[in-house]
């Protein structure tokens, strides 16, 4: 290595260091280069890292994102825990097939032990997963249905139909979310569906909100007046031009609604308004919470089930949220 | 014959204001028309509402839009469907948010092809393809499946272009289509619409602000000011003996490098005010910006009147000057030099 090369390099840390200190230099300027002098090249080249040009740039980013990755094996675990769940627990979780109270491990046939009743806490943590993913998700696609929809409908046609759709959306969320979930499930019988139609009919003023607010702004854009240009119509418009380019955000809001619906089916099945026919986690915490001071595992069990796969889907979230929003932030 | 388009005393209403006012003019077939004027003079209204897509709040107060036998003004929602992009198509002023970012470019092409005119989905991608290589973007094969932002600006001009042209359509109205793009691009912007309109036996209705496009391309010049039309001429007639005081300013502001010594001697000139002015202005509208204007000007709005074969003039004042003054030498001599340039006017691509 030459003396001019070291001195190079030595007074380019300088520089850096120089940099770092400065607090008024821009976050978004790349490194200095000694050897390249096209200040605009170094511009183009980072543009294009920051705007992955297609839907499949966004997967890698998402997948190379340690948190995404964390989730969705975390999740892949709990609907693997829900498939299973009838092969390897084929009798009914909720019937008594032991001795009650044993703790973990102190009966092979029990591993995680069994509850008051002598319930198996295994069987009931497994078949908890399905009721608690089912109405996670089930409850999600008809918020999202509704929400989107009406979302929609009111961001792209705006005036009247707006203002009473926005009403209508205010009605919901003036009262609030989880005391009129009480009341709905309290006056409707408590089933697995009345639970999925009480949490969606909970859920939806949201996505409907985040709709219509990406919707008003997607549609100012000129390629929306292009395609009317074109003789488009406009459920065309609103379906095939607008939606997919406000879809980003919407997918990021499903994800951390999924853990909603789940947090709430299972408060609610803690309190004992949830189907009292199917064992869910909200329901196991809920018996064991008399025993919470001598047996506290059949409280700590499920909660944690919970705790997993709610911080599963909310890290889904976030990777979603990393490798969808930076495309969406660059073309704003 | 009819012409291809009329539209005859057209006016645009919002609540607060009429931004375009009994406008009336004609475009031939296969003619190139500009409207020039300065920002808010209601030229992209104009063509937003010969495509019946005003703002929500604006209306066509009054006019009609005559086109193939039919006042576009009246035509119900479902008819006018069939007329965009089919009949009448638009490029849009900025290329960069004109594409649809989630779409391939033979996605976009081809929508509309299988709109109007019922193609296959594997049709439309080959005439995408074909319109890709027609309006001259290279590779057209590899290019179908990019998606917009793989493209420069001109580039996604051209792609617009294409989409526009798509279903050959009988006029294009082109919205300021080079004002996002750089100079040399738009030069060949501008010589790829032209000879589109000749490829395809469309008429084009160029809007635009840029003078130096207006005096190259366009067969026919409307000056708008304030939602009116204050002066009608060819280019070289208008930019040699401009009649209306803001014609007269536009061109006197506008740097020019053709050798016509008349303007490019001395500074530019600038029109002083602003177009706001003319918001509530009782007689003519550009009475308060005016040099020549008298007491007259601000009594009523004054009439478009001919001022020789061809070419209309809303400005008594200049008219009575003009007959009076006979063109001097130097004048005459640039009407030869531009009648000669007219001949060469249009460089082929």
């Amino acid at each position: 290595m030459s003396l001019s090369e070291t001195a190079d390099a030595r007074s380019a840390a300088t520089v850096a260091r120089a940099r770092a200190l400065t607090p008024q230099a821009p976050a978004d300027v790349p490194p200095e280069w000694s050897n390249v002098h096209a200040p605009d090249a170094r511009k183009a080249a980072t543009r294009s890292v920051v705007r992955p040009p297609d839907r499949r740039r966004a997967l890698r980013a998402f997948l190379r994102n340690p948190n995404a990755l964390v989730g969705v094996l975390l999740l892949a675990g709990v609907a693997l825990a829900a498939l299973l769940a009838p092969a390897l627990f084929p009798g009914d979780p909720l019937a008594m097939v032991g001795r009650p109270v044993l703790w973990p491990a102190q009966n092979p046939r029990f591993p995680l032990g069994t509850d008051r009743l002598g319930r198996d806490v295994l069987a009931g943590l497994m078949h908890g997963a399905r009721v608690s993913l089912a109405i996670g998700f089930a409850a999600t696609a008809f918020a999202l249905t509704t929400g989107v929809a009406v979302g929609a409908v009111a961001g792209y046609c705006g005036g009247r139909i707006d203002a009473a759709l926005v009403k209508l959306v205010e009605i919901f969320q003036a009262v609030p979310g989880f005391i009129l979930l009480i009341v709905l499930v309290a006056i409707a019988q408590p089933s697995t569906l009345t639970l999925v139609w009480a949490i969606a009919l909970v859920s939806w003023p949201q996505v409907a909100r985040l709709t219509r607010a990406e919707v008003r702004a997607v549609r100012a854009k000129e390629f929306v007046e292009a395609a009317r240009s074109l003789g488009y119509g406009h459920g065309r418009i609103i379906v095939r031009e607008i939606l997919p380019n406000a879809l980003p955000p919407i997918i990021v809001t499903a994800s951390v609604m999924v853990a909603t619906a789940i947090l709430m089916e299972s408060a609610l099945a803690f309190m004992g308004l949830s189907d009292p026919n199917v064992v869910s986690w909200g329901s196991m915490i809920g018996s064991g919470r008399e025993l919470l001071r001598t047996a506290w595992p059949l409280t700590a069990i499920p909660g944690l089930a919970i705790v997993v796969t709610v911080l599963a889907l909310n890290l889904l979230g976030d990777g979603l949220n990393d490798a969808l929003n930076p495309r969406l932030s660059a073309e704003r | 014959m009819a012409a291809l388009l009329e539209v005859d005393r057209l006016s645009v209403a919002f609540p607060t204001a009429t931004p375009v006012r009994e406008l009336s003019f004609a475009v031939e077939r296969g003619e190139t028309l500009a409207i020039v004027g300065e920002s808010g003079s209601g030229k992209s209204l104009t063509a937003l509402a010969l495509m019946r897509l005003l703002p929500p709040a604006g209306r066509i107060a009054s006019g009609s839009v005559r086109f193939g036998g039919e006042d576009l003004a009246r035509l119900d929602e479902r008819a006018m469907r069939r007329v965009r992009g089919a009949e009448i198509a638009m490029v849009f002023q900025e290329p960069m948010t004109s594409l649809n970012p989630l779409k391939t470019l033979g996605a976009q092409i081809g929508e509309a092809l299988r709109l109007h005119e019922g193609l296959s989905r594997r049709a439309a991608r080959a005439r995408a393809i074909e319109l890709l290589d027609l309006v001259r973007i290279p590779e057209p094969h590899r290019r179908v499946d990019d998606y917009p932002h793989r493209l420069s600006g001109g580039m996604r001009q051209r792609a617009m272009i294409a989409i526009a042209v798509a279903c050959g359509p009988r006029l294009l109205i082109a919205d300021e289509p080079t004002t996002a793009l750089d100079v040399t691009i738009q030069a060949q912007v501008l010589a790829l619409l032209d000879r589109l309109r000749a490829e395809l036996s469309m008429a084009l209705l160029l809007i635009t602000h840029d003078l130096g496009v207006v005096a190259q391309w366009a067969d026919r010049v409307i000056v708008m000011y304030a939602g009116a039309k204050v002066e009608e001429a060819s280019p070289h007639v208008l930019f040699e003996r401009p009649l209306h005081p803001y014609a007269k300013g536009l061109l006197a502001a506008s740097p020019r490098l053709e050798t016509t010594r008349h303007y490019r001697d001395g500074p530019l000139t600038e029109i002083p005010g602003s177009i706001g002015s003319a918001a509530r202005e009782r007689g003519c509208a550009f009475a308060p910006r005016c040099p020549e204007a008298v007491s007259a000007c601000r009594a009523q709005v004054p009439a478009l009147t001919f001022a020789g074969e061809d070419r209309l003039v809303a400005c008594p004042v200049a008219l009575h000057t003009e007959s009076r003054e006979a063109p001097s030498p130097s004048i005459a001599d640039a009407i030869s030099t531009s009648s000669r340039r007219g001949e060469v006017r249009r460089p082929v691509l």
